[in-house]
């Protein structure tokens, strides 16, 4: 995240970084560090502690000209930002006839599994998915985090990028030098199998390598890492459901209304003649996230998920 | 008509600094309710002391230190009845031990263990509010109905310097002021927010002033100094009582400490504007005040420490006692049927894991909180 944030302020001169404990302190996460000694205070701000007032000051900020890429500091910590998000952001190009742009990037670190006290480990995508006129992308790679920011900085138009706190600390790999673009609304298959398709995005693709490895005696298992929530790349979700004809969604966030049940619902309006089972879900459960001595039982395990895929194979 | 209350510029102060400025003597308070005063400020600190230690001892998770916010917590709630509630953020999280809640209640919290929840209609004390400033309406919204019932309650709601720039504290100061509700909006200043400091949040000359706005008075006070803050909230309890509404108190003192155990201040601070404001200690402050006083004895000390001490040794050893949390608590509390409504969510993970697979604090990465 960084080193993209790095390379687009040096790119593009109308970039600009703002959020809480950004500039400083580098960000709680660290993914700031820096930016305010190279790109100075007015490029990397520290701003006022208040999520509401960043990202409506975004929206006049780019009625000015800029793109700002907001950091809410965690998941829980940007609904008072929703208001903005929703009765301003996602409406106001369509507003203006499509004669503004509204580029502005909101990030924030997301989900759960790190021990920590309430309301740091939410996983709230479902409600920026939910917003129209906003794009939403959530990598589980390292090197997809640098790209995918990079297209979301770079993009005409609103995107939330939910950063897995786990692959922060978890994860570690090469990730390209310089400039670095993944296109939003591309999937990535992450595994390539034949007889059963786990799809995932953010840590729980980790989660279902996990599982297609433990798998691996019984079943060969795709996996498809949907990168992009909206956009969703579609084609690669159907082709995948076409040639293994099994479908399990894994998703973190709390059941109900969750991303999972859009992708389950495209299958059944697209898929239904190629898949030879029902479309399954393994996710968060319907309650608020757990105090953290027992949110391993609450997240997605591994030992769910293969149970999910050894039903549907026995369908 | 309303009124103005200009807001006010010089800090309040009871307990003197040598020879320049002489102590002032605090009216209606005898030596019984100084040296309640002095227990609660040395339960607040050793709680504070040993909790970054038993973080250090992986014994609790990732916790919010409040070293040298005792007086603040301490003289505010003693100026409060039984009756008044007391909504915390997270900087004040062991507040409730003012109210007999057992540590072990507020260490499990830390630990991420559900005997941490407490039902704050046992104390009085709402649940630790970790939103920014989300509490302040809940507060003024508690105070506010508790005079439409007609009873006789007062409420406080502690936030930070940083708490002033969120939407939600200019609701609930404002919804307080139009309501006359008898609110006490106590407003920690420790001149920072993780890394954001004051002069980044906020272009007022004083936060104090942000209560003009609202028509209520603003009153600033030494945040470090127990008795000028008991006497501070003592007046605006008095004032919320007689049914003329909200007060603002600023409590000004500097951060001396992290903001959590996960953060590294040396990024951002000073540290030697740290070091000097670490000597003003506020538990030795008011020690010394006591002695000159001649109220407190070497062994009285001794014997409140002491006890403090063992409040905590007995806290963590009950905390750390609790049975490990059963899954079954995943589905309870959110509904009131939540055992009948998730019986096959809940059928299921016991199939799957046979039954807990609780996880201990020094597990996991360390978060900012
Ligand atoms: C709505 C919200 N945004 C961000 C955070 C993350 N956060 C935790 S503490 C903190 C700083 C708070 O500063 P202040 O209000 O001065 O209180 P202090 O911590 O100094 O007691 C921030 C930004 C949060 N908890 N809630
Ligand atoms: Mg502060």
């Amino acid at each position: 995240m960084n080193d993209a944030l790095h390379v687009e302020l040096e790119r593009d001169d109308s970039v600009l970084v703002m959020g809480e404990d950004v500039g400083r302190a580098g960000g709680v996460f660290r993914a700031t560090a820096g930016l305010r000694d190279r790109f100075g205070p007015d490029r990397c701000v520290d701003t006022p502690l208040a999520e509401a007032g960043i990202l409506g000051t975004a929206v006049g900020l780019c009625m000015a000209g800029w793109r700002p890429v907001c950091e809410m500091q965690y998941d829980a910590f940007s609904y008072p930002c929703l208001d903005q998000l929703i009765t301003h952001v996602g409406r106001y190009r369509w507003r203006t006839g499509g004669g503004m742009e509204f580029p502005v990037t909101i990030r924030m670190p997301y989900g759960g599994g790190v021990r920590a006290p309430e309301l740091h480990d939410d996983s709230p995508e479902t409600y920026y998915v939910h917003t129209p006129g906003v794009k939403v992308a959530i990598p589980s790679t390292p090197a997809d985090a640098k790209g995918l920011l990079a297209a979301a900085i770079r993009d005409p138009d609103p995107v939330v990028v939910l950063e897995p706190k786990l692959i922060y600390r978890g994860v570690a790999e090469e990730v390209p030098e310089g400039e670095h673009v993944v296109p939003l609304g591309r999937a990535r298959v992450a595994r390539e199998g034949s007889d059963l398709t786990l799809v995932a995005y953010g840590a729980m693709v980790a989660l279902a390598e996990r599982a297609a490895a433990g798998l691996a005696d019984e079943a060969s298992v795709e996996i498809v890492d949907v990168r992009t929530l909206k956009p969703l790349d579609e084609e690669a979700l159907l082709a995948s459901a076409a040639k293994t004809g099994r479908v399990v969604i894994v998703q973190e966030a709390p059941r109900t209304c969750g991303y999972g049940a859009e992708l389950a619902a495209i299958l059944a309006e697209k898929a239904i003649l190629d898949l030879r089972g029902p479309v399954l879900r393994v996710t968060g459960y319907d309650v608020p996230y757990p105090y953290w001595q027992i949110e391993d039982a609450y997240m997605p395990s591994i030992d769910r998920v293969v149970d999910a895929a050894r039903k549907l194979l026995e369908f | 008509m309303a009124q103005v209350f200009p807001a006010e510029r010089e800090l309040r102060r009871v307990i003197g600094a040598g020879h320049s400025v002489p102590d002032r003597a605090l009216e209606g308070v005898g030596e019984r309710e100084l040296l309640e005063l002095y227990r609660s400020l040395v339960l607040l600190r050793t709680y504070d002391e040993r909790s970054v230690v038993y973080h250090r001892q992986g014994r609790i998770g990732t916790y919010a230190i409040f070293w040298n916010h005792e007086a603040m917590q301490a003289g505010a709630v003693h100026a409060l009845e039984e009756q008044d509630w007391i909504f915390p953020s997270y900087r004040e999280s062991a507040i409730g031990l003012l109210r007999g809640m057992p540590a072990s209640t507020v260490l499990s919290w830390w630990r991420g263990h559900p005997a941490g929840w407490w039902n704050p209609a046992d104390y009085n004390v709402a649940s630790i509010c970790v939103p920014i400033g989300t509490h302040v309406p809940h507060a003024a919204g508690l105070a506010w109905g508790k005079r439409l019932a007609g009873e006789d309650a007062v409420a406080i709601a502690f936030f930070g310097d940083g708490a002033t720039s969120e939407g939600s504290f200019h609701e609930g100061a404002n919804f307080a002021a139009v309501m006359r509700a008898p609110l006490i909006l106590f407003c920690n200043n420790n001149q920072w927010a993780i890394s954001t400091p004051l002069d980044a949040q906020t272009r007022a000359e004083t936060l104090a002033d942000k209560a003009v706005g609202y028509g209520m008075p603003g009153v600033r006070v030494d945040g470090l100094d127990v008795l000028a803050v008991y006497e501070a909230t003592r007046e605006a309890v008095a004032r919320a009582r007689a049914g003329d509404g909200p007060t603002f108190i600023e409590a000004v003192h500097y951060r001396a400490a992290p903001h959590a155990t996960a953060d590294d201040p040396r990024v951002y601070i000073d540290l030697e504007r740290v070091e000097e404001e670490r000597q003003r200690e506020c538990v030795g402050r008011y020690e010394r005040y006591l002695r000159r006083l001649g109220v407190l004895s070497d062994e009285q000390a001794e014997q409140i420490r002491g006890e403090a001490a063992e409040t905590m040794r007995r806290g963590i050893a009950q905390a750390e006692a609790e049975p490990a949390a059963d899954v079954a608590l995943l589905f309870e509390h959110a509904y009131a049927d939540g055992r009948v409504a998730f019986a096959s969510e809940l059928a299921e993970l016991r199939r799957l894991t046979g039954g807990t697979e609780a996880v201990e604090p020094d597990e996991g990465p360390e978060v900012q909180v």
